[in-house]
């Protein structure tokens, strides 16, 4: 029996039909054709899937479709300036080389966004434990670390200058 | 106006070799557009899933498919009873074994595939798998690689067990794969019997898996209509898929499209060919629909390409000096149930001789005897070169147990028996031709670098301290000094199934002067379409941002033999190089019909030629490719395109010297590593920011290896550890910083000396955490504890050494 799920995806609204067991990585991937957010181990422990969810990082694979329901939820997809111009995290992913393969990417700036509007400042540790549940087997981290760092400056240096 | 560009501001435009030029993937990448093959939808596509085996070794005693069947929206349940027919329940390894594509009447390790269900959706083909019921009848596992040989050893392969003769040689047992012997055993021998000193241990090189973090998957289409198939796959060498696929299939090679879209790390993992990708054909064949199927994370851990588990038993003699005089070797080879390693056809053991890495041994033996066991078959390559991996643990580790022996310190033994600069090109005992180096040159930087002399009076203090009862904490310095042998390779001793391990680039020119290059690599992160456009900016001229990189489609793309081993650097890098060099030869001829010259009076400067003595009078790269369409010199044909299929006359053999700082408190077996520091000297740098990448990512490769990493069995051949909650992946709060370095000796015989640089750190970064751990406890008497060195094993081998109150 399917049910009905209303909600706001990266500013668009849409209607869907999810079976009570459909998780909320396979609505987004399979129905409605965002494939940003990955599926990397199915037990939430690599964040691959994640998206933000009222304000939460969300770890879609563990998440019920029936659980968004009247959610705003933004993917990778949704980070970017309506205009395409990128936002400040992944200007910094790309300039501090903070990614390789581009699997873990999606969900890794995806937590980093939502980690900048919990802790504008972070240092080095708190970026660490910040993104502690997103796993990255190419890169060790370093950089992406230098990369949300980065970008904090940048968005920072941005807001005191408006 | 004409504004003057100089000379230095024309190179920098190029981005080409040496610049740290920003990744082109990452535009995508960044906004969630990759295209990886779970991202693949076609119109009536349905997925596939295994039923796995539940026991480890059993016969198969029954298969009840009518359940799965009777639910609605399942299509099919294939067993090996179907593919019996097509002949395609065992397919070739690329080690020469078969291995079955679903289990005929026995199963030989746990997770196994037995059965393909094909549903309308994934979630239906999972309700499926639980609705096929199948009966085993036990056997008795066996799981000590040990006891793999006794007498009374159950035979595990029944489909040869009578085969005498295997891939590579005798089989001197049910269960024996292989022996393979390389060196002078006689005059190993006679040096260990008359050395004055001599060292032996057995080390083992546990079993682990590259998990990248997308899992293997594939996506087949038959278009029956037109007899075309065409396969989507994280295939590591694409073009190899599509041989062996024409081989195991009545589909003719070129009606078989296969195209690897965006990968998501590979490590060596998605090197061979997986019974997921046979039954996604099959099934699309059998159905007429595509068909999708994508390995759950326990699935990869437990059934795709575990990598290492080799029981080394390293010997090395030397003078009471320091000076050593040979290396023997034993190797027991767990390859679990079929043997599927992926190594070049005639290296069963890969390029494990490579063990007497950095230094002059005038003679060495190596033995590997290669042995069937009831777990995952694989083998496979974690980000190193064929087995060079456990060749430089071997080494390194047994290094520093002969200094313990000599009361030397590691780094002056390693200095002392380090090849010299001036031998180099150096043969070694066993048989490699070492291109290039400059160990001591590296070795004192990075001792300098570290601090190396106050480390070791920190490293007293402390072993003092603790000894007095004033502090629990001891000290670890680990070194690792490696060499590599990669870019496999040349055809003479280099071969994939019979086809030699070239690999090719094919330039095309276009009008405005901008071009497309493709390659028969393919990279999982790498950053091919940034690096190889350097290459040929560098080569030809033209902008790097002006070339666009394309890898991955075997209808386009040139033959090659795939990215793993570094190879794609020292082979494709190098045909890059050769491709861009046939197109300046064709640029100079048009060049010289512009001008009016001969081609004589012509040089090279950058970007374009120019008159000798009269630079005024020049022809760009721009105008060359627009009179290459409109206006070449009589008797040329037109275009700028060319190819290069470069068979690399030998390895490249980058080295480097790694230092780990370890502050290990004994009380809790907690380990943090204090600093590591790793000098790699790859030759030329393409890309210095992506070789830190790469360097940072195999070091933390190497640290979840030594320190974590373990597919572990227990003694009923349960699998355990396949999960992530088991297996370690660092997080960003574990994992080190990294310090990195370098030197530059090119390689004398690439085209531009670049010799790889992607899995020296994994390769050297695993030796010097384990040398940092064992050190630790070298002055309590240790000699060597077996990775990996989790905080509970660390405990108990100070427990062992009685260093617990």
């Amino acid at each position: 029996m399917k049910k009905d799920i209303n909600l706001t995806i990266n500013g668009r609204e849409v209607s869907v039909q999810a079976e009570p067991r459909t998780l909320l990585i396979h609505l987004l991937r399979d129905d409605l054709d965002i494939t940003g957010p990955h599926i990397g181990c199915d037990t939430t422990h690599c964040g691959a899937c994640t998206v933000d969810v009222d304000g939460r990082s969300v770890k879609a694979c563990t998440f019920f479709a029936a659980q968004v329901d009247g959610a705003n939820i933004t993917t990778i997809e949704g980070i970017a300036d309506d205009d395409g111009t990128l936002h400040a995290i992944q200007a910094a992913f790309m300039e501090k080389h903070g990614l390789q393969c581009g699997f873990c990417t999606p969900g890794m700036i995806t937590r980093a966004y939502r980690l900048l509007k919990e802790n504008p400042n972070p240092t080095e540790e708190e970026i660490r434990w910040g993104i502690s549940g997103n796993l990255c087997r190419c890169t060790g981290y370093q950089n992406i670390v230098l990369a949300i760092r980065h970008a904090a400056e940048t968005i920072n240096a941005k807001e005191a200058a408006e | 106006m004409n504004i003057e560009v100089t000379k230095e501001e024309r190179e920098a435009a190029l981005e080409g070799i040496g610049c740290s030029r920003k990744r082109v993937e990452d535009v995508r990448f960044t906004q969630g557009a990759g295209n990886y093959v779970d991202d693949i939808k076609l119109p009536g596509m349905v997925y596939g899933d295994f039923v796995r085996s539940t026991v480890p070794h059993g016969r198969i005693k029954n298969i009840n498919k009518e359940a799965a069947l009777a639910l609605p929206g399942v299509i099919a349940v294939i067993t090996a009873e179907d593919l019996i027919p097509l002949n395609l329940h065992y397919m070739p390894t690329l080690a020469g074994d078969v291995q079955a594509v679903l289990a005929h009447e026995k199963v030989l390790f746990q997770e196994q595939e037995v059965a393909f269900v094909v549903a309308e959706t994934r979630y239906i083909a999972a309700d499926a798998i639980e609705l096929v019921e199948i009966e085993y009848e036990d056997l008795p596992p066996l799981i000590d690689p040990f006891k793999a040989l006794d007498a009374d050893a159950p035979v595990l392969r029944e489909d040869i067990k009578d085969q005498k003769e295997g891939a590579h040689g005798a089989r001197k047992h049910h269960n024996h794969i292989f022996n393979w012997q390389v060196g002078d055993k006689e005059s190993t021998d006679s040096a260990f019997d008359t050395s004055e000193v001599s060292v032996k241990e057995m080390l083992t090189y546990h079993r682990v898996h590259p998990c990248p973090l997308e899992t293997a998957s594939s996506l087949a289409y038959m278009d029956k209509i037109k007899g075309e198939l065409t396969l989507w796959g994280t295939f590591q060498a694409p073009h190899v898929v599509r041989t062996v696929a024409a081989l195991l299939t009545p589909i003719p090679e070129h009606k078989i499209r296969v195209i690897a879209p965006d990968i998501g790390g590979g490590f060596g993992g998605k090197v061979g060919i997986y019974p997921g990708y046979v039954l996604s054909v099959v099934a699309s064949i059998v159905t007429g629909l595509p068909v999708k199927w994508v390995e759950d994370r326990i699935e990869n851990l437990a059934t795709t390409a575990f990598a290492r588990d080799y029981h080394m038993t390293g010997e090395l003699a030397a003078t009471k000096d320091g000076k050593i005089t040979a290396l023997r070797c034993h190797v027991l080879a767990d390859h679990g149930a079929f043997d599927a390693c992926a190594d070049p056809s005639k290296f069963p053991a890969g390029m494990f001789h490579i063990c007497t890495g950095s230094y002059d041994i005038p003679t060495a033996h190596v033995s590997v005897d290669g042995v069937y066991t009831n777990k995952a078959p694989g083998g496979v390559s974690y980000r190193c070169s064929f087995r060079v991996t456990e060749a430089a643990y071997m080494i390194e580790r047994m290094i520093d147990v002969l200094a313990q022996k000599l009361k030397m310190d590691p780094a002056e033994l390693r200095l002392k028996n380090f090849i010299q600069p001036e031998q180099f090109p150096y043969n070694s005992a066993l048989g490699w031709e070492y291109d290039s180096g400059n160990y001591p040159v590296a070795m004192n930087k990075a001792l300098q670098a570290v601090g190396y002399d106050q480390l070791r009076a920190e490293q007293a203090q402390k072993a003092e301290a603790f000894k007095n009862g004033t502090g629990r904490d001891l000290l670890g310095i680990g070194i690792s000094f490696f060499t590599e042998v990669v870019g496999a390779g040349p055809s003479k001793n280099c071969d994939i199934l019979g086809i030699g391990m070239f690999d090719s680039c094919e330039i095309r020119i276009h009008p405005t002067g901008d071009a497309i290059a493709r390659l028969g690599t393919k990279s999982q992160g790498q950053g091919h379409e940034t690096t190889y456009a350097q290459i040929l900016s560098s080569e030809i001229g033209i902008p790097a941002s002006g070339i666009t990189i394309e890898e991955g489609d075997t209808d386009t793309a040139p033959y090659g033999l795939g990215t793993y081993g570094s190879r794609s650097t020292p082979v494709a890098g190098a045909a890059c190089a050769k491709a861009a060099q046939k197109i300046k030869e064709k640029s100079k001829k048009i060049a010289a019909h512009l001008l009016e010259v001969s081609e004589h009076d012509l040089e090279w400067d950058v970007d374009r030629f120019l008159v000798k003595g009269n630079p005024d009078k020049s022809a760009d790269m721009k105008a060359i490719a627009w009179a290459a369409y409109n206006n070449v010199p009589d008797g040329m044909e037109m275009g700028l395109e060319a190819v290069n299929y470069y068979d690399p006359p030998n390895f490249t053999f980058p080295f480097g010297a790694y230092i780990c700082v370890a502050d290990i408190n004994v009380d809790t077996g907690l380990t943090k590593i204090r600093k590591f520091y790793a000098l790699d000297d790859c030759g030329t740098r393409i890309n210095p920011m992506i070789i830190d990448g790469q360097v940072h990512g195999g070091l933390t490769e190497a640290f979840a290896i030594a320190m974590g990493q373990l597919i572990d069995y227990d003694e009923h051949g349960n699998v355990k550890g396949a999960s992530l909650m088991d297996y370690f992946l660092p997080t960003a709060v574990e994992t080190p910083t990294w310090e990195t370095d370098y030197t530059v000796t090119p390689s004398p015989h690439h085209p531009i000396g670049a010799k790889g640089v992607g899995e020296s750190p994994n390769v050297g970064g695993v030796p010097a955490f384990s040398n940092a751990i064992n050190d630790a406890f070298r002055a309590f008497g240790g000699i060597h504890t077996q990775m990996p060195h989790t905080a509970p094993n660390v405990w108990a081998y100070a427990k062992q050494l009685g260093l617990q109150r």
